[in-house]
């Protein structure tokens, strides 16, 4: 670790603030960022620790019945909290990682990281979630765009996370064996106008909606519908531990998984 | 009913309250007063030429003491190699040169180039950043394959090739092997790897070295199985400083499972650079060093042939390896793939013609040593999968045909060059088929199969040779060290005894269950005795812990210490019964006169020997302390039965273990709690050899499994709950306590079964897959399923573990 200042704002403005400074970054649970740092990889002057700041901190339902969590909120607060609003949700929540992770790691932190194997992309993805930060509000849709790339400009952090209660949802996962993240895992929700299936772990490009899927569900809710779809192995991360050709066979047994587990 | 004592007793372990409670004193706990903090800056890449290290601008760095290069090292030794194989030409194997510090070349990646001390930590990983290497790099040879092919690039420029040695054993066997594979009735082959490890202790390596000016004294402090082991090599062949002014101490260590066996370059920089600096110098790894720096383990390719006659007996057996020894040669390296592999061949079977050709090669990868196990995981993975896939093709059932081809009739002499002296496989396998309930596997399988999933059936025997000895014996094989041990008993007026032996405890509840033996012994509380170890100031002489040798060895040098103990206590206990020394007796910690009531309690007994005032003074000396040094006449042969039984999901390919049943021959017992906690790990470490771990490097010589992001360790979730026995108790016949030794048995005997019952699994979804090698991960499954052997061959195979023959 090198040497940096760290700054501990109790607000959004403040934080905004600190965050003008020169190398000065954002720390959130600092899941990824501490190890990055441990290991020299990061340089920043100074670290604005979004952790003392209560308005980015909590769970609630807002008057238009979505579920919206403050950006510093932990795994495990999710967990408890989004239990009864957003069963679906609440349980990838609790499948993040381990007690240590979840009691520190945040909504905010993951989905400003946005590593391509994270749990909370394909949650915000697959329901549709409109991303605040302290300057304005993005579709999921138009957040996500690549592995480690968001919509956030420079400086801009995630406040909140707004998320439309589907009528239901479920999150499938299979684990790469070393790091327990996502090798594979898809999160299917099935909202009364449709359905949308976020695949996390898979792609070189991140999170992203497998479409061929949701229209077959939208018409037809069952397993049986994306039994015979098959994902493209093109663009599909080839590593020690799944081919591109082994994870798109996954994105299909996580799919049809998600949806018995609804049926 | 069970004993609440001495040998036999499931005895608490003591250790554990210091461990459990934060108390333990491992060598990162300790600090000196006034030490500086040393970081290795390590090479990048895997092969290249130093053109340039240049260390001024770091020098003027903050809290910079001293910078030190290769070029320091010049002047001191070479890391020494502990065993020297001769090969079947009956030369001596190539041995390059092992720098302390990188000169001239790297050979790896991860290898030190410059060491950098400083005031703290921080301030020497600031100064290596400014620290100019240069280096051009090399084309690096990773596999084995490459690496033996005429015109390779050279991992050592002084050698003639990469090529460390070509063993054959027993050469003389070769043409009567050969001769039988042409009249045998049926021949079966087999081509796999055995995949490399990290061994991965929870504690990562640590050295403290220390220099006292005034009396020339040096002491190091370091994470090691073998202190007196440190001693010898560093102090004689690296730093020639003699052992009386060197002390090595191993306090409390956090597992070692054979990579703290070695001596390596951290120790013997920082003792050299705490006297260049006149200040103590530390130095702890961190978990990303330890993948780059500690010894890996494993890492063989293997083609074994089974010759069988029309009845399918085994009528000869014929095994090729290559064998990686990495960049350079560790410390007990070149032993492990020739006399502790070669020399397990036969394992639990009558096979009467064996031979063994073992290539070991030279890659641009981290050194490969020993690790749990040692060759002989390797020899049993080989032979079980071997003697699985011959039943497959006779279409006979895989316990049967071991069964018939097993051993029954001992002592029995291999014909790889050991003699068993004790054994009974047949009453192991029958423990075994009785643990894994076998005939309730048809509705578990049933079970399984209305869930959508496969189960499978896996079952393996395995034969260990732990104790490696005798020292002459060894001497011959090339071994550059004794394999005795040594313990002194120290009795304390009072009637307390100090045990101090050349054992090491880093994990295996030594100081438990070797105070149960001297209780036993003198018929006293354990609570009566300490051992103590891991300080060559206090311990006489040891060889360490490896190879499940500490009780079979250093327990009976225990044995035979205390046993010269008790003769002179009954000496002087005949003087104070005034009777003749022959009629005493010692049971329950009294002396008494046989056939009278005349006694004498032990405590009165060490008190006259240290206040002598009624004592044989004229015959015996005052004092109670003996030591022994006790060198087996032959290894002991543990052996046992194991059995997995996997559930297999087709979609997607992972695995999961539901039932695993170990049925061991430890011989005689001497703490069955302890004995069965040393099973589970080791299995815990066989499975996740079998199903997940895998050290892999790219065609460039980086590490792709260079952090527990993706190297996978076994986890508590990922194991069963076992089944563990070791009931069947052949006890060991040369040894005074009958004991064969348990620690590496649950990691030489589990992974055959567990790629067993995978390929049955698969067999009984109409999958017939000859072969897969480990670790059998998910995609490994789901590839050979659905493009067969051919396609689980290529997947997950990196540079350094592709088949020297693909």
């Amino acid at each position: 670790m090198y040497n940096f200042d760290i700054a501990k704002p109790t607000t959004i403005a403040d934080a905004v603030q600190a965050l003008t400074a020169d190398e000065a970054q954002p720390l959130s649970g600092g899941q990824t960022l501490i190890p990055t740092l441990k290991a020299r990889l990061a340089m920043p002057s100074t670290l604005v620790s979004l952790h003392a700041i209560d308005e980015m901190k909590g769970v609630c339902m807002d008057d238009e019945g979505r579920l919206c969590i403050g950006g510093a909120t932990t795994h495990a607060t999710v967990m408890k909290e989004a239990e009864a609003h957003y069963p679906g949700l609440a349980s990838l929540a609790a499948r993040i990682g381990d007690p240590a992770v979840r009691n520190r790691g945040t909504i905010g932190g993951s989905i400003a990281n946005n590593d391509p194997s994270a749990c909370y992309p394909a949650g915000a993805l697959g329901s549709g979630a409109t991303i605040c930060t302290n300057s304005r509000e993005i579709a999921a849709d138009d957040y996500f765009l690549g592995m480690f790339e968001t919509a956030l400009e420079e400086g801009e952090i995630v406040t909140e996370v707004k998320f439309p209660v589907p009528e239901k949802a479920h999150y499938e996962k299979f684990i790469q064996p070393a790091s327990r993240f996502p090798l594979v895992a898809v999160f299917v929700a099935k909202f009364a106008d449709g359905v949308r299936v976020a695949v996390t772990g898979a792609s070189n490009n991140g999170v992203f909606r497998w479409t061929e899927a949701e229209t077959a569900l939208s018409s037809n809710f069952s397993a049986d519908a994306v039994s015979n779809l098959k994902a493209s192995a093109d663009d599909m991360i080839s590593d020690l531990h799944g081919s591109a050709e082994y994870r798109a066979h996954l994105i299909g047994v996580m799919t049809k998984r998600a949806v018995a587990a609804m049926s | 009913m069970p004993k609440d004592g001495g040998i036999g007793a499931s005895s608490k372990r003591r250790e554990d309250v210091r461990f459990l409670t934060g108390n333990g004193n491992y060598t990162d706990d300790i600090n000196m007063r006034g030490q500086a903090y040393v970081h290795f800056l390590r090479s990048d890449v895997a092969h290249g030429t130093l053109t340039n290290v240049d260390v001024s601008a770091a020098a003027d760095m903050p809290g910079v003491v001293q910078i030190f290069t290769g070029a320091d090292f010049e002047a001191v030794g070479g890391m020494p190699c502990g065993w020297q194989v001769t090969d079947k030409h009956g030369e001596a194997m190539q041995e390059p040169k092992h720098p302390v510090l990188a000169h001239g070349k790297v050979r790896h990646v991860g290898e030190p180039i410059a060491a950098i001390v400083a005031d703290t930590l921080a301030q020497a990983r600031d100064a290596a950043e400014a620290i100019v290497v240069e280096i051009d790099e090399l084309p690096a040879v990773i596999n084995m394959k490459d690496a033996v092919k005429e015109g390779a690039p050279k991992v050592h420029d002084e050698l003639t090739s990469n090529l460390c040695y070509d063993w054959g054993f027993v050469e003389e066997n070769k043409g009567a092997v050969d001769e039988a594979f042409k009249n045998a009735a049926h021949v079966t082959t087999l081509e796999l790897t055995n995949n490399r490890l990290v061994a991965n202790p929870m504690e990562p390596r640590v050295a403290i070295g220390d220099y006292n000016r005034s009396d020339g004294e040096h002491t190091l402090y370091t994470t090691s199985q073998n202190p007196h082991v440190i001693r010898l090599l560093m102090g004689a062949f690296v730093l020639g400083i003699p052992e009386h002014k060197l002390r090595v101490v191993a306090p409390d260590v956090g597992g070692g499972f054979g990579t703290k066996i070695f001596h390596y370059q951290e120790e013997a920089f920082c003792t050299f650079a705490a006297k260049a600096i006149n200040r103590p110098v530390k130095w702890t790894s961190t978990r990303s060093e330890a993948f780059i720096s500690d010894a890996h383990g494993r890492d063989h390719v293997t083609k074994i042939q089974m010759a069988l006659d029309a009845d399918n007996n085994f009528t000869a057996l014929r095994t090729d390896t290559y064998a990686n020894m990495g960049a350079y040669l560790s410390t007990f390296a070149p032993s492990v793939p020739t006399w502790l592999h070669g020399t397990l061949m036969a394992g639990n079977y009558k096979t009467p013609l064996i031979y063994v050709n073992v290539k070991a090669v030279f890659t641009n990868t981290v050194p490969v040593d020993a690790y749990r196990g040692a060759g002989r995981p390797e020899a049993t993975y080989q032979l079980e999968r071997l003697v699985d896939k011959c039943a497959h093709e006779l279409g006979v059932d895989p316990i049967a045909l071991r069964r018939q081809n097993f051993i029954t009739e001992f002592p029995y002499a291999t014909p790889v060059a050991v003699e068993y002296d004790t054994g009974d496989y047949v009453a192991t396998m029958d423990k075994l088929e009785e643990m894994a309930d076998m005939a309730g596997f048809a509705a578990r399988r049933a079970e399984s199969e209305a869930k959508g999933k496969l189960r499978g059936f896996g079952v393996n025997c395995y034969i260990e040779a732990c104790g490696i000895a005798p020292s002459n014996l060894v001497g011959q094989l090339g071994a550059r060290a004794g394999l005795y041990e040594s313990a002194t008993v120290r009795v304390n007026a009072t009637g307390g005894l100090v045990v101090m032996t050349g054992s090491h405890s880093h994990g295996q509840g030594h100081e438990t269950s070797f105070a149960q033996v001297v209780a036993e012994m003198i018929g006293i509380d354990e609570s009566m005795i300490d051992i103590v170890h891991g300080d060559t100031s206090k311990v006489p002489m040891g060889m360490g812990t490896y190879g499940s040798r500490s009780i079979a060895v250093g327990g009976s040098a225990m044995v035979r210490a205390t046993e010269k103990i008790i003769a002179k206590a009954k000496k002087i206990a005949s003087h104070l019964l005034e009777a003749s020394e022959g009629d005493i007796e010692l049971k329950d910690g009294a002396f008494s006169v046989a056939g009278t009531d005349k006694s004498v309690a032990w405590g009165d007994v060490t008190l006259a020997a240290y206040v002598p005032h009624n004592y044989p003074l004229d015959d015996i000396e005052p004092g109670l302390e003996e030591t022994a040094f006790y060198d087996p006449s032959n290894f002991t042969y543990p052996s046992g039965a194991y059995s997995c039984e996997v559930e297999l999901d087709p979609d997607t390919g992972h695995v999961t273990i539901e039932r695993f049943a170990a049925a061991d021959d430890f011989g005689n017992v001497i703490n069955p709690m302890i004995v069965t906690g040393q099973v589970h790990g080791g299995l815990a470490q066989g499975i996740g050899q079998a199903l997940m771990e895998n050290c892999a490097y790219d065609d460039e010589g980086q590490l792709l499994s260079a952090s527990y992001m993706d190297y996978a360790m076994p986890r508590a979730s990922d194991l069963p709950m076992y089944d563990v026995d070791h009931s069947c108790q052949t006890p060991c016949t040369h040894n005074p306590l009958g004991v064969k030794g348990c620690g590496e048995a649950g990691a030489i005997g589990s992974p055959p079964s567990v790629v067993n019952a995978v390929l049955d699994a698969m067999r009984s979804g109409g999958f017939d897959v000859p072969h897969m090698d480990m670790p059998v991960s998910p995609q490994r499954v789901w590839a050979a399923m659905h493009g067969g052997a051919e396609a689980a061959a290529k997947v997950g195979v990196t540079a350094s573990n592709a088949k020297p023959n693909a």
